[in-house]
């Protein structure tokens, strides 16, 4: 066991916990944040993504040791009061049927539009492609990013 | 207007109770944390009113309606509150939906399954309403001293004909909730549905997207106890001795003890299938140091039936579909001598393996027991299965037993089967602490209770005139034949022959999505289309022939569906598609199927990227009746449609000594982003004949129309699932 500070939306944490614990159980177990999901922890299902540093990692195969001065962000912190703009498309068009994997998806989408605000169909396949939804919403996962990513490109005045 | 008798299900609904000095709320503790934003703005009721089991309205008119079923993605805590809400005549924006837990008292069929939930509680639930919005109506009718007939609703505000009299329900609904039900109650007409029939998002949204604890696996009680299982890793192992000594030895792990979680013979339901009913269990504080200390435990495995191989079974399966059945499900006319003077006989075999549920939440439960009772929570499509299971487990009466049901991060069938709350309840006895249960992935895709592996063999006869004149098929299941014996074809064809053969096994097997039909649909269609191209006919046309023949002069008298509604979703996809037109680059496959009292019928639109396939459009036509929330029937059906295409496509669990081969996503490949089609259109058939099932309906057909659009894009006819490990390489 060791103490650790991280950084979770926004806010100095401290725990203690073996140096290999991925940062998804310090978050689902340690800090409560239960948002993040686990699916699969190898990395391969995406459904426990959050940003590190604003990136998009999967954070069952991210050891709290690792984490340093980064700043973690978790679905809980992605907006106030669940107003980005992904967060919104995912309501606008209904995405969710069971809604465990969609945190994940989320995180990834906002990742993918913040650093590239107008994908192309292709750049979204192939930046969504990690994260699997078994319920089979991808339809609307796409339609849903292509809406977040004209919000986010209106002008703002 | 429809009137019926109350006595229908009285029992289901008409617990009329007072509950005054308010927060009687059935439901979750750690679920009342998490309600919408919006919600928490909202004026709090002072005082709640039970009208009935399903509605407490508050004193300032707020709604209240239980939704009473498990929830696991098909949006049925969505679609049925809004029949409730459609009788009752309130608005929408004014409901607030709870789960109900498990309540046999005041609720009937609290089941995840056969995509019945609303076709079954269709009656109860709009009799809920009706009742409700009667006793308020009564109410005011009292409080006025005017006639009952003379008293209108809109919007749960009552008004009286002939006076500007109006009063909010919330404000007659203490008086209202102490008066009988009368022997009848008006339904409202269906075409003055405001509710129903109108695209409602899933109540749950506002929750999802902001990261909001929902499912069982976010279940978090003071002194709770994480806990983790180790199974045998192969089907015919059990466990020995084990050594635990460095589990033990790990920080924050309590104890790690063998465990049996299994009911009595006589204790069991149909719910209790597992392979694995004895345990090591493992209980610490926090997930990863169980985890690790779990990989630590080392166990003596002994042979206690023969590990089973791949090959194995598929050579058992094969063998089956050579052998006539003692019994037939079904013959009509001479199949026999109908094949001996058949101008051309069309004979085909097609196969299927074992599949995992995978559902992305891995199964756990939460339980406390104490001397006194116990408490589960969590993820159960059969929760009352479940507490009878848990009551023999136990030795503890039902009473004493509470289940609550959390949203489930999936269903698919596999939480049918509650061996994973009996565990939690063993684990927390022995232990004498509250746990949460929590497999890994690992855990969860090796555990059996899988889509058993299958294999059918069809034959056609065909006439001069190329008229089908004798149809026949054969099938073969792990733990029971795939077959539908009265689906169509039979009722179409004078001599018809159906046999189903069983193959023993040790592996566990259960409901997969559509069960049965996962496998049959797809080998049905596919040879449809094989035995139309035999007789040099239109895949529709060939297909309606047949119907004609189900709808004029069917064969038979047990044939279980209804040719002109199945014939009805096969000529809707046909025009709604341009089924015919000429569309260069497009290679088109049809396909239509009955199930869970649903009709089906898809067209594929595939192209080809380079030498590769890739499907670009799904047309679907649905006739399920009346659709209570369509935007939650649209996301059913191309949920549906996209598992059907992932499975058929990838999806297989192979054995090696009853080994799994696979066990987690990096052997086990679902479908992604890429390999789903980029455009679903459905289209409902609007009837108004009571609704039915739509969780299950759209995957069966899509694996038929996948197969014959890939035939027709590359030549190559597809017969074993899954297709791109065998036969092809998609784009």
């Amino acid at each position: 066991m060791a103490a650790f500070t991280i950084n979770v939306n926004g806010k100095q944490h401290q725990v203690d916990v073996d140096p290999d614990t991925p940062v998804l159980w310090v978050l689902r177990d340690n800090l409560d944040l239960v948002g993040t999901k686990f699916g699969c922890g190898i990395a391969q299902c995406g459904a426990c993504t959050v940003h590190l540093d604003g990136t998009a990692v999967r954070s069952c195969s991210v050891p709290v040791s690792s984490v340093g001065e980064a700043k973690v962000t978790t679905i809980e912190g992605l907006s106030e009061d669940a107003n980005h703009a992904v967060q919104q498309a995912w309501l606008e068009h209904d995405v969710a049927q069971c809604g465990y994997c969609q945190a994940g998806q989320m995180m990834n989408a906002a990742s993918l539009l913040s650093r590239n605000p107008n994908p192309s169909d292709k750049e979204i396949d192939d930046a969504m492609n990690g994260n699997i939804c078994r319920c089979g919403t991808y339809v609307r996962i796409k339609a849903a990013i292509r809406t977040a990513s004209e919000k986010l490109n209106q002008p703002t005045n | 207007m429809t009137l019926i008798k109350t006595q229908f299900n009285r029992r289901s609904f008409l617990k009329v109770s007072s509950a005054a000095g308010g927060g009687l709320m059935i439901g979750f503790n750690w679920l009342t944390a998490c309600k919408p934003a919006g919600e928490e703005m909202a004026d709090v009721p002072k005082e709640w009113f039970d009208v009935n089991a399903f509605i407490q309205i508050g004193d300032n008119g707020a709604v209240t309606i239980m939704s009473p079923n498990p929830e696991i993605g098909q949006n049925v805590k969505t679609a049925m509150p809004m029949i409730v809400a459609e009788e009752l005549d309130v608005d929408w924006k004014d409901v607030t939906v709870k789960q109900a837990g498990l309540n046999t008292e005041k609720y009937t069929r609290q089941l995840a399954g056969g995509s019945q939930s609303i076709r079954q509680g269709w009656q109860s639930l709009r009799m809920a309403g009706a009742s409700a919005r009667r006793v308020l109506i009564e109410a005011a009718a009292q409080q006025w001293g005017v006639p009952v007939g003379e008293l209108s609703t809109t919007n749960g505000t009552i008004s009286h004909t002939g006076s500007d009299k109006s009063i909010g329900y919330g404000e007659v609904a203490n008086s209202a909730a102490g008066l009988e039900v009368p022997e009848e109650i008006e339904l409202k007409d269906p075409k003055d549905f405001k509710i129903i029939g109108h695209p409602t998002k899933n109540v749950d949204g506002p929750a999802i997207i902001a990261g909001k604890p929902l499912f069982g696996i976010d279940i978090k009680r003071d002194g709770m106890l994480t806990a983790m299982i180790i199974h045998p890793p192969a089907f015919g192992l059990k466990i020995g001795d084990f050594d635990a000594s460095e589990a033990l030895a790990m920080p924050g792990i309590k104890d790690v003890f063998k465990v049996q979680t299994a009911p009595s013979e006589e204790g069991r339901t149909w719910s209790d299938t597992n392979a694995f009913p004895e345990l090591i269990a493992v209980i610490g504080e926090g997930t990863w140091p169980v985890m690790k200390a779990k990989n630590t435990v080392k166990v003596n495995w002994e042979q206690d039936s023969p590990g089973e191989n791949s090959g194995g079974h598929e050579a058992a399966l094969a063998e089956a579909v050579t052998k006539k059945a003692e019994e037939p499900s079904r013959k009509d006319g001479n199949p026999d001598a109908a094949f001996r003077s058949a101008a051309k006989v069309v004979e085909r075999t097609y196969s299927a393996p074992f599949l995992p549920h995978n559902t992305m939440e891995p199964m756990n439960f939460f339980a406390h027991v104490t001397p006194e009772k116990a408490e589960l929570v969590g993820p159960i499509q059969t929760p009352e299965n479940m507490r009878k299971s848990v009551s023999d487990l136990l030795g503890m009466p039902e009473e004493k037993i509470s289940i609550d049901m959390t949203r489930m991060g999936g269903g698919f069938g596999r939480r049918l089967y509650g061996n994973f709350g009996l565990e939690a309840a063993a684990i927390s006895q022995k232990a004498n602490a509250p746990i949460k249960l929590v497999y890994t992935r690992e855990d969860d895709m090796t555990q059996g209770t899988y889509r058993p592996a299958y294999k059918i063999t069809y034959r056609a006869a065909l006439d001069n005139n190329n008229n089908m004149t004798a149809f026949h098929a054969r099938g073969a299941g792990i733990q029971g034949g795939p077959l539908f014996a009265n689906r169509y074809p039979a009722g179409t064809v004078d001599h018809y022959l159906a046999e189903n053969h069983n193959v023993d096994s040790n592996i566990s097997t259960g409901a997969w999505r559509a069960p049965r039909s996962n496998f049959v649909a797809g080998a049905e269609q596919s040879f449809l289309d094989e035995v139309a191209e035999a007789a040099g006919k239109d895949p529709i046309d060939f297909r309606l022939e047949l119907f004609d023949r189900a709808i004029n002069d069917p064969v038979g008298e047990d044939n279980d569906y209804d040719a002109e509604r199945y014939a009805g979703v096969l000529k809707m996809v046909k025009e709604k598609s341009g089924w015919g037109q000429d569309m260069p680059g497009v290679h088109r496959g049809v396909s239509a199927y009955y199930c869970h009292n649903s009709y089906v019928a898809q067209v594929v639109d595939v192209v080809m990227e380079g030498d590769k396939p890739k499907v670009q459009k799904v047309w679907c036509a649905v006739d399920c009746g009346i659709v209570v929330n369509p935007e939650g029937a649209i996301n059913q059906v191309e949920g549906g449609i996209i598992d059907g295409i992932g499975h058929a496509l990838y999806g297989a669990v192979t054995f090696t000594d009853g080994k799994p081969d696979q066990s987690n996503y990096d052997r086990y490949r679902l479908i992604r982003t890429k390999e789903a089609p980029v455009e679903i259109e459905t289209f409902f058939v609007e009837n108004g004949i009571d609704p039915t099932g739509l969780g299950e309906p759209s995957l069966p057909p899509i694996m038929g129309a996948l197969a014959n659009a890939l035939y027709q894009a590359t030549g190559t006819r597809l017969y074993d699932q899954p297709f791109a490990q065998r036969d092809i390489n998609m784009g």
